[in-house]
């Protein structure tokens, strides 16, 4: 059974006046079929964490362990960390102009497969996808991201989580800009996912709404650099109700 | 985006309305002439040489460069119905597109002894492309070049050159009234060649000319490719790529003149540069005059810049003297590598050669979409590829 397991992970940016410690020591265990989610006021350091994991340039890691299975996952560059199952669905995708989405997304399959899928299985796969979804199929014509909707964006995201198939799955801010059909939909596809078992996930909000369409079995709160509170669904419920005042009260909050 | 501009690139650009009636080519620094002898010699910080290594010109710009018989060879095959001649200095039908604006252009003018006429009568329709080779052989020449469509015929173009030369030859396009030409002119030099020359247009009643420059290989290559109008309806279109390695000099200096009502340019030219001293220069210059009423013109210049040492000068100019037109604009645009494209598609697995390969293409794609034409397409696509491969690596 896969685990990712971050041990005291501390992590900073390059700042104008120098580094500038966003993680100040993070613990936390996910194991394939569970699903975990991570919530925090804004500047908490959430997609810092998430970033981290999938190993963006721009954070330095200054401390402490994340293993996947044992692996060290800090080791390994960031197209390493994705075939060995670590996946990141971004808060902002990035446009590639000129890319098919198609073309895109067999050369993510074949890397990540570590073969190129049979053309024929392949092509019905995608587009079973994405009517799942509800892609329209001249969305595989289209390049990456490039003028695509919020909403678009997510799905094209959601889509790649189903197909790649990861043991871990990063959300961040999946729902955020998001109109309530479309996180239906977005939420769906997450779902779809996680029932399969194989997945440990990682869902990382500002906000309460998509946990009523994804039930996360734990939930963290995370303030100044690090998990200060954990329980389970119904620690959501009270997050809900009285915000996060709380935990930045007195605050260093970033 | 500031902090994403290479160091040493410029991006100027201006758009002037109206004001005191000086054409563009006030530019230059002499009057367009046949004659090499109206021009002085540039001694490097005139406007339009100042982007130029002169000295790279082995003598092109001073008139120390003279044949040496080991210059180029042409080889034209054209598919039937086509006439293609060879054509002494006094032929009629030479210098009718326009005069050359620049001294290494008038050179070429002054110094060829023999020219290239190739001719689609009117109403011919070509299904093959007329193939035009120019294949450097070490030493110095100087060509002049005319293709010309009776009204209504319709022909491609492509210009092949290659091997090692000394090359300053211009090309006229003369195009007749609703007749469509095509021309793709590809500079795949050797690495030591050196090539300046002017590739003008004139462009018939309701005619089209679509112009493909790519220039990959080279010293020094040096185009101004030019579009004048003849009269109304005309359309042009100007797509320009370049892949720039280091030490290369790539200058593209193109003029759509609009001096009749009613005509249509577009120019989009695409550059990727890699390598230390790689320098691609690129000047966009359009005039409205008064009388082109109902113009509608737009252009583009998009730079890549892959590696730390390369240059880039982009130049879009638009000039403009009568409100009454459909429309009129410019971009330039000149970026490093994208990190967060890079991290994107890593981050979906994808190693990351393969991932910068990818975001290359892409680049490139969506200009190459637009030539029309499928197999030079696919050649274009294998051209970069391999540009790629020998820079990525």
């Amino acid at each position: 059974m896969a685990t990712l397991e971050i041990h005291d992970l501390h992590v900073s940016v390059e700042a104008e006046n120098g580094p500038r410690e966003i993680l100040r020591g993070v613990d936390l265990t996910v194991k394939q079929g569970e699903t975990h989610a991570i919530m925090g006021p804004n500047g908490s350091g959430k997609s810092t964490l998430a970033y981290s994991l999938a190993g963006h340039p721009k954070y330095t890691i200054t401390g402490g362990t994340v293993t996947l299975d044992g692996e060290d996952v800090l080791e390994m560059s960031v197209d390493e960390r994705a075939r060995a199952g670590v996946f990141l669905a971004m808060q902002y995708p990035v446009e590639v102009p000129g890319v098919s989405v198609s073309n895109f997304l067999r050369t993510s399959a074949t890397a990540v497969r570590g073969e190129a899928p049979k053309l024929r299985t392949w092509v019905k796969e995608v587009k079973e996808a994405m009517e799942r979804l509800q892609m329209d199929p001249s969305f595989a014509e289209r390049n990456v991201n490039e003028g695509f909707s919020g909403g678009e964006k997510k799905r094209h995201e959601i889509l790649q989580l189903e197909l790649l198939k990861p043991k871990i799955a990063i959300l961040d801010e999946t729902d955020s800009g998001l109109d309530v059909d479309a996180l239906r939909i977005v939420s769906e596809g997450v779902n779809r996912v996680r029932e399969t078992g194989e997945v440990g996930t990682l869902l990382i909000t500002h906000y309460t709404r998509i946990l009523r369409y994804i039930k996360p079995d734990f939930v963290h709160v995370f303030a100044n650099g690090r998990v200060v509170e954990s329980g389970g669904a119904e620690l959501a419920d009270k997050l809900e109700n009285e915000g996060y005042e709380a935990y930045v009260k007195g605050g260093v909050s970033l | 985006m500031a902090d994403n501009t290479p160091a040493g690139s410029t991006t100027d650009g201006a758009i002037q309305v109206g004001g005191p009636r000086q054409p563009i080519d006030a530019r230059v620094s002499a009057p367009a002439s046949y004659d090499v002898a109206d021009f002085p010699v540039p001694h490097g910080r005139e406007e339009e040489w100042r982007f130029t290594p002169l000295a790279r010109l082995r003598g092109l710009q001073d008139g120390t460069a003279a044949t040496d018989g080991a210059g180029v060879k042409v080889d034209i095959s054209a598919p039937e119905g086509v006439t293609v001649e060879t054509v002494g200095r006094d032929d009629a039908r030479l210098g009718r597109a326009g005069k050359p604006v620049d001294r290494v252009a008038a050179q070429a003018y002054s110094s060829f002894e023999e020219a290239s006429v190739v001719s689609v009568p009117k109403e011919t329709v070509l299904t093959e492309p007329v193939r035009i080779s120019v294949h450097g052989e070490g030493g110095v020449a100087f060509g002049h070049q005319v293709v010309e469509l009776g009204a209504f015929a319709e022909a491609v173009v492509v210009i092949d050159h290659t091997g090692d030369a000394t090359l300053a030859a211009n090309v006229e396009y003369v195009i007749g009234d609703g007749a469509k030409l095509t021309v793709v002119s590809v500079q795949d030099w050797d690495r030591t060649a050196v090539h300046a020359g002017q590739h003008t247009a004139l462009v018939g009643r309701d005619a089209s000319f679509k112009s493909v420059i790519v220039t990959f290989g080279g010293d020094l290559v040096r185009l101004h490719p030019r579009v004048v109008y003849g009269a109304p309806g005309g359309e042009a279109e100007l797509y320009g790529l370049y892949f720039t390695d280091n030490g290369q000099h790539h200058e593209h200096r193109l003029f759509v003149d609009h001096d009749t009502p009613h005509c249509r340019s577009n120019v989009a030219y695409k550059g990727a540069l890699q390598g230390q001293d790689a320098h691609a220069v690129w000047i966009g210059d359009v005039l409205i005059r008064a009388e082109a009423e109902g113009t509608d013109t737009y252009e583009l210049n998009r730079n890549l810049v892959l590696t730390d040492g390369a240059r880039v000068d982009s130049v879009p100019n638009l000039e403009i003297e009568t409100g009454e037109i459909v429309g009129a604009g410019h971009a330039s645009a000149t970026g490093r590598f994208e990190d967060e494209q890079l991290f994107y598609l890593m981050a979906r697995g994808i190693p990351e050669q393969e991932a910068r390969r990818l975001v290359v293409r892409g680049f490139f794609a969506e200009l190459v979409q637009q030539i029309g034409i499928p197999d030079l397409e696919e050649r274009l696509i294998a051209k970069i590829e391999a540009e790629l491969e020998a820079s990525v690596a």
